[in-house]
């Protein structure tokens, strides 16, 4: 059974549309990666299938059915607007929301503890969340998300304002849902965060899927497009044809080939130079070139 | 358990447990406790003071006034001259004094003097110059007895009949204007209160991006059914503990202040009424309430919003002596149909006039459907609004919003 089955959902308001006929599914076991440019529609998407908000045309499946009262305590969401009670302890704020996810005060009380624990904010169980640094905050945001046991985890920029300690510390327990089978769909601005965690993408811009699938082999497929090949040597360059931009970097030096030209004519051009060749290779585009390269293409 | 109710048990306990709603339970019944001590204070009432004999001076110029010189505590002395008056005056033997003029059979004229500077003439001591100069006047004329009967000539006792010419069960008069009044600004603070306490709800999750979190568990239908009921249970325990504490007060005040307050009951209709007028007056407030909170961006700017319409429940106190010059006004009637002066207007006037059962069912129907028609129009501003953040709509894009869905 699939986690996530969205199908050809589509949402206006007034004039604009901010979702245009869009479709992805995600199986259990697996993070999907939701990536775009600011206003691409990934928050409505991700409303709609939280039933906040009403798709105008479309369905989606969430857990084998129309998310429901009772299915919605199977789901973790983490918003990207997102805070708690200010004035209410870091346990009660748990106790409350995990009680809206049908969880009993006994159960709360011992996972609280356990998470509380794996994240280091055991401590701070009984402070007020107004006490808190932001950082904390999301920690405890992180922890009501998943706390319930769910089978599908929504996040939405889960990484932004924590520190490079907690950011490791959420990536591993976001790692540990998908090795517990749990579906979890990221949706971030940071491409790094997708391309260490994410099994598939999907790119949204202007309310329409621009890329959608699994992420190696659209890193593949993007190797020829954005031609680009490492060289580390010794010697002088010189001239070659076919390379439109040089970039060094500490140890080795990228060429940017124009489009006509391909890595095999580049590296027979180096051998007639006569340099010392150490390391030549294909570089795959990462996914911030790729994403620079669709979402620049469509806005041009 | 039930998440409406989950939701209903945290706001309920959330509101009892604020600083703010705890100040204003207690402060209502302790500020009345208060007034009433200040009241004892001021009119000695707690070391009741041993009463003065006050004497005020006369000169009969006319002749033939000299009997029937005690009046309670006033004790009139007679002078010879108007040079002797002076002197006592001055050496403090009386506190006044008058002179009846040798003509006063053809001109009444009384010349009164005094060291005090006073707008007019006290009325106790006009009073007892009056029935001091009556009682001279008439003695051996007609008997004692008529000469009470002119000085005080009429006891008149008001019985209001209903339209079988039976006695009504209210009758009328300041006493009973008392509990309507006092009625009316517990409903008029609590409706108050309790929708800034809803505003501040809101607005505190809107503000503090919970509202995303709560809805990814919860519906709209049940986030605002839960809310408005939780918050309003405690808005009733308050106004319920206030009630509770208004028999105490009144006695207390009856106690001290007598008179008319230990005439006072509480009509069960009007207390029927009240409860019916405060579950409908907080209704009409929550769901505006809540359709404010939802376009406002801060918990300040929603709840200066609101108070363009929470003004309407304390203008009939504004009103109140325009109301009590003029009860059968047409405006009257208008004002107690307008669903947000309703509530507190036909409480005020239920103790001036009796407000006619046409105007009470019109007023209570109209308050149901206006609550209706905006629980509607509140989950959709909700469901459209909750969720941005920033910048408040004007009216135009809220409209046209609605109107797309």
């Amino acid at each position: 059974m699939l986690a996530v089955e969205v199908n050809h959902i589509v949402k206006s308001y007034a004039d604009k549309v901010v979702v245009d006929d869009l479709s992805f599914s995600v199986a259990q076991g697996e993070i999907l990666g939701v990536i775009g440019p600011n206003g691409a529609g990934k928050t409505t998407t991700i409303r709609m299938m939280m039933d906040i908000i009403k798709p105008d045309l479309g369905t989606v499946t969430i857990l084998g059915e129309k998310l429901t009262e009772a299915s919605k305590n199977r789901l973790g969401y983490l918003p990207e607007e997102r805070g708690l009670y200010r004035k209410l302890t870091v346990i009660d704020s748990i106790i409350y929301l995990a009680s809206l996810k049908g969880m009993d005060r006994h159960s709360t009380e011992e996972k609280a503890d356990e998470l509380l624990n794996q994240t280091g904010m055991l401590a701070h169980k009984t402070k007020r969340i107004e006490e808190l640094s932001r950082g904390m905050g999301q920690i405890i945001q992180f922890i009501v998300t998943i706390i319930h046991d769910p089978e599908l985890v929504i996040l939405d920029e889960p990484f932004s304002g924590l520190d490079p300690v907690n950011t490791e510390l959420l990536k591993g327990m976001v790692n540990d849902l998908r090795n517990q089978g749990k579906a979890v769909i990221l949706s971030t601005h940071q491409m790094n965060q997708v391309e260490e965690l994410c099994d598939r993408i999907l790119m949204i811009d202007n309310g329409r899927t621009v890329l959608y699938g699994n992420l190696t082999e659209i890193k593949s497929s993007y190797r020829n497009e954005i031609s680009s090949v490492i060289l580390d040597f010794d010697g002088e360059l010189g001239q070659i044809p076919g390379v439109i931009e040089r970039c060094t970097h500490k140890g080795y030096t990228e060429l940017v080939l124009d489009g006509n030209t391909t890595p095999k004519q580049v590296l027979e051009g180096l051998v007639t130079t006569g340099i010392t060749i150490n390391r030549f290779e294909v570089a795959a585009p990462s996914l911030n070139e790729i994403f620079l390269n669709v979402v620049g293409r469509n806005h041009e | 358990m039930n998440k409406t109710f989950l939701i209903f048990r945290h706001e309920f306990l959330q509101t009892i447990k604020r600083k703010g709603f705890i100040i204003m339970t207690l402060i209502v019944p302790l500020g009345a406790l208060l007034a009433i001590g200040v009241y004892q204070l001021i009119s000695g009432i707690t070391e009741p003071p041993v009463e003065e004999v006050t004497t005020i001076g006369y000169v009969d110029e006319a002749g033939g006034f000299d009997q029937y010189t005690t009046h309670g505590n006033i004790e009139l002395i007679r002078f010879n001259t108007p040079e002797e008056a002076t002197t006592a005056l001055i050496n403090g033997n009386v506190s006044e004094y008058f002179v009846i003029s040798g003509d006063y059979i053809s001109t009444g004229l009384i010349n009164r003097y005094t060291l005090e500077k006073q707008l007019e003439t006290p009325s106790a001591t006009a009073t007892v110059i009056k029935n001091f100069l009556t009682y001279n006047l008439l003695k051996d004329k007609v008997p004692p007895e008529t000469v009470y009967r002119i000085e005080s000539p009429l006891n008149l006792v008001v019985t209001r009949l209903t339209e079988t010419g039976a006695v009504a069960p209210e009758q009328g008069g300041f006493a009973n204007l008392v509990i309507p009044i006092i009625f009316g600004a517990l409903l008029a603070a609590s409706l108050a209160f309790s929708s800034s306490y809803l505003l501040q709800g809101l607005g505190a999750e809107k503000e503090n991006r919970l509202m995303e979190i709560l809805l990814s568990s919860v519906s709209t239908r049940q986030l605002i059914t839960g809310k408005v009921l939780g918050i309003g249970t405690a808005s009733l325990a308050q106004v319920a503990i206030w009630v509770a504490a208004t028999p105490l007060l009144l006695n207390q005040a009856s106690s001290s202040i007598g008179g008319f307050i230990s005439t006072i009951q509480i009509p069960p209709n009007l207390l029927a009424l009240a409860v019916v007028y405060f579950v409908l007056g907080y209704l009409i407030f929550a769901v505006l309430s809540v359709g404010v909170a939802a376009v406002s961006s801060s918990v300040r700017e929603a709840q200066s919003l609101a108070s363009i319409f929470t003004l309407w429940t304390i203008a009939p106190f504004w009103l109140l002596s325009v109301i009590i010059a003029f009860p059968n006004s047409p405006a009257w009637v208008i004002l107690s149909i307008f669903p947000f002066s309703a509530p507190v207007l036909v409480i005020l006037r239920l103790g001036l006039t009796g407000v006619p059962t046409w105007q009470l069912a019109t007023s209570m129907a109209v308050l149901v459907l206006c609550i209706i028609g905006g629980l509607l129009l509140a989950s959709k501003l909700l469901r459209t609004y909750i969720l941005m953040y920033g910048k408040r709509p004007n009216l135009r894009e809220i409209i046209r919003n609605l109107r797309s869905g």
